[in-house]
């Protein structure tokens, strides 16, 4: 049993643990280990195309992890409210979008938005004071809106899990101490669920920022890292790769540990 | 039957209630938490909810509270009706079961929590003030600065305490505060809590499942079972005249003899057990002939000697045990017809009599008054 699980162990992490070592590769070759050198990432930190896509990437999951924050907190809240048939079919909702695979969020997004703007361009060109009418189209918005959908989900089964754990008396002992609601969630809610709210804003920047097949489908024009890796990889694979593999790798690995602490240390406090 | 046919003249309503329940019921889905619950809390007074978990205690509190809205019926507030008042606009603070401390907040800030919420908002240095008193008065002088999770069980109490009587209330709700405390730290806090509320002036209402607590500290105890109030009185009313034997069997400890009446008048019953003995007994609440009654009697109103007595019935008994209390010594004896029952007899009479060995074969006795014939309403729930 423990030969098998180092096996499975190995099978998942050599790939990644080889594609942390080539990006040292002193050579350009991505199967030939000839030396030891970081070239290759001051290389790829020097690209405008990389740069660009890494602008982007943070943009837009830094926007959509706010989003997602943001609204996940207001849902969670608001389903802790509800009771019954209501809120099991919510609850239900949650797991699906979780558990869909990203292809069919992206093919289903990408289908649904060029759908809308279709009927809603025209509409607008109509409306439009002007001689150049705006032409809604796939871009940050629509990567933001589709990552946003994707995470919010994520946050809240994160916060709805902390909210489970909080004590409902002390809610009830704000409520006796003449709080209005709205003074009970900034003052006892929000405060208790925060260490909730970072770390699911963190994981949301995480799947966004990793995310390849959702942005593939609706990105439009825009370039986020994970696209600019698998174009690049069409023409050859080069250790510069390797050095922004490695890069998200790491800054991937930096944001899920402090999400797991940020929960932990709540949990303990609550 | 209405509870005013035989209430004692001193539990009738002051004249100006702080607050009280008119025919308050509280349904949750099948369940009748509460059902048509008539009470009248005075101002000043400590009352006690005393009953088993599940008896509509908690719910009457809540509905106090205001987390609760009533099905039907009315609950008044300092002489408005506060049915849908929501819980943040009573002049009403509670000290819940397990505290529900601000985890986030120092000792300071929980205690200051209420105050912060007046508008407008009071000054920070009499806020800081007021809570020292508050501290002061729980005799946790200098704690303002720790965090929740560094005090103790016995020191949170009184942090949740501090943080409701900072408000001056006009109702202090206390849900069972000292279930989590153990028995040496909840004996203080009770004598504590009766001090504080003496000196503070204000209402107190407590839910309890424990006697002891109730009958220690309230002016008052009204009864609850099954979402009811079955009995509202002092403690020595509730021991002397309980009105059924549910309440002869949770307030203080009493000996059952079940049979039926035979036949009854207004003051006097007698009363066939199963065995066939008849006892006599006086009569608290009217009992018609067949009713199925329980004859209470105290174990400290009977008697034991070695010889006899005139006038009385005596019972031809063998002790079983002897357990010696110091100032009392429990026997437990047995009866051919009666069964096992309990005699509680003062240092005194042992001293003059002897004391009685295990085996010893006595004759018990009591007064025919001591007896009460009591409703016996829930056949077969022990005591």
């Amino acid at each position: 049993m423990r030969i098998y699980a180092t096996f499975v162990y190995l099978f998942l992490y050599i790939p990644i643990g080889v594609i942390a070592l080539f990006s040292f590769n002193a050579g350009r070759h991505a199967s030939q280990f000839q030396g030891f050198s970081v070239q290759w990432y001051g290389k790829a930190l020097a690209n405008p195309f990389v740069m660009d896509a890494l602008q982007t990437s943070l943009v837009v999951a830094f926007v959509s992890a706010l989003c997602a924050s943001v609204f996940g907190t207001m849902a969670a809240v608001a389903l802790q409210g509800i009771r019954g048939p209501v809120r099991a079919a919510f609850d239900l909702l949650i797991y699906v979008a979780v558990m869909v695979p990203g292809i069919v969020i992206g093919i289903a997004t990408l289908i649904g938005l060029v759908t809308i703007f279709g009927q809603l361009n025209p509409i607008l060109a109509a409306l439009w004071p002007g001689a150049a009418p705006p032409q809604l189209a796939m871009g940050y918005g629509s990567l933001i809106a589709a990552h946003t959908l994707f995470t919010m989900a994520l946050v809240i089964i994160i916060i709805r899990a902390r909210l489970a754990g909080m004590d409902r008396a002390l809610t009830e002992a704000s409520s006796d101490l003449y709080a209005t609601p709205m003074g009970t969630f900034r003052q006892v809610t929000l405060p208790l669920i925060f260490p909730a709210i970072l770390a699911g804003f963190l994981l949301s920047f995480t799947f966004s920022f990793d995310d390849f097949i959702i942005a593939f489908f609706v990105a439009g024009s825009e370039t986020t890292l994970p696209i600019y890796v698998f174009s690049s990889i069409r023409r050859g694979v080069t250790p510069e790769i390797n050095a922004i593999g490695t890069m998200v790798l790491a800054a991937s690995l930096i944001l899920l540990v402090t999400a797991q602490v940020l929960l932990r240390t709540g949990r303990r406090r609550g | 039957m209405s509870e005013a046919a035989y209430a004692p003249p001193s539990a009738e309503p002051a004249a100006h209630p702080i607050a009280e329940f008119r025919g308050v019921s509280k349904r949750f889905g099948e369940v009748l938490a509460a059902d048509d619950l008539n009470l009248s809390i005075r101002t000043g007074e400590f009352l006690s909810f005393l009953g088993p978990s599940g008896c509509g205690k908690t719910t009457a509190l809540r509905m106090l509270a205001g987390f609760e809205s009533p099905t039907s019926g009315e609950v008044f507030l300092d002489g408005e009706v506060v049915n849908d008042l929501a819980p943040y606009r009573r002049p009403v603070n509670m000290v819940f079961q397990h505290y529900a401390l601000f985890p986030h907040l120092t000792v300071a800030q929980n205690i200051g929590y209420g105050l912060r919420q007046r508008r407008p908002k009071p000054p920070r240095d009499e806020i800081a003030r007021k809570v020292r008193a508050a501290l002061e008065i729980v005799r946790l002088e200098g704690f303002e600065n720790r965090r929740i999770w560094e005090m103790s069980g016995g020191q949170q109490q009184r942090v949740a305490l501090a943080r409701a009587i900072v408000n001056e209330p006009k109702l202090l709700l206390l849900d069972e505060p000292m279930a989590a405390l153990d028995r040496k730290l909840r004996k203080e806090m009770q004598i504590e809590l009766q001090n504080i509320q003496r000196r503070l002036g204000i209402t107190f209402i407590l839910v309890t499942h424990d006697q002891e607590e109730a009958l220690s500290m309230s002016d008052r105890i009204c009864i609850m079972r099954d979402g009811r109030i079955v009995q509202t009185g002092t403690p020595r009313e509730l021991y002397d005249q309980p009105r059924n034997r549910y309440v002869a069997g949770f307030v203080g400890t009493s000996n059952f003899f079940d049979g039926v009446v035979e036949r009854a008048d207004a003051y006097r019953a007698r009363v066939t057990l199963g065995c066939g003995i008849a006892l006599e007994g006086r009569v608290l609440a009217p009992v018609a002939a067949g009713q199925a009654v329980s004859v209470s009697v105290r174990p400290e109103q009977i008697r034991l000697a070695r010889t006899a007595t005139g006038g009385e019935t005596g019972w031809e008994v063998t002790i079983l045990n002897r357990i010696f209390l110091g100032e009392h010594t429990e026997y437990l004896v047995k009866h051919d017809g009666l069964g096992e029952f309990m005699v509680l007899t003062p240092r005194q009479a042992e001293l003059s009599d002897g004391p009685f060995n295990a085996g010893e074969r006595l004759t018990a006795s009591w007064e025919a008054t001591s007896a009460l014939v009591l409703d016996n309403d829930q056949a077969p729930q022990a005591n």
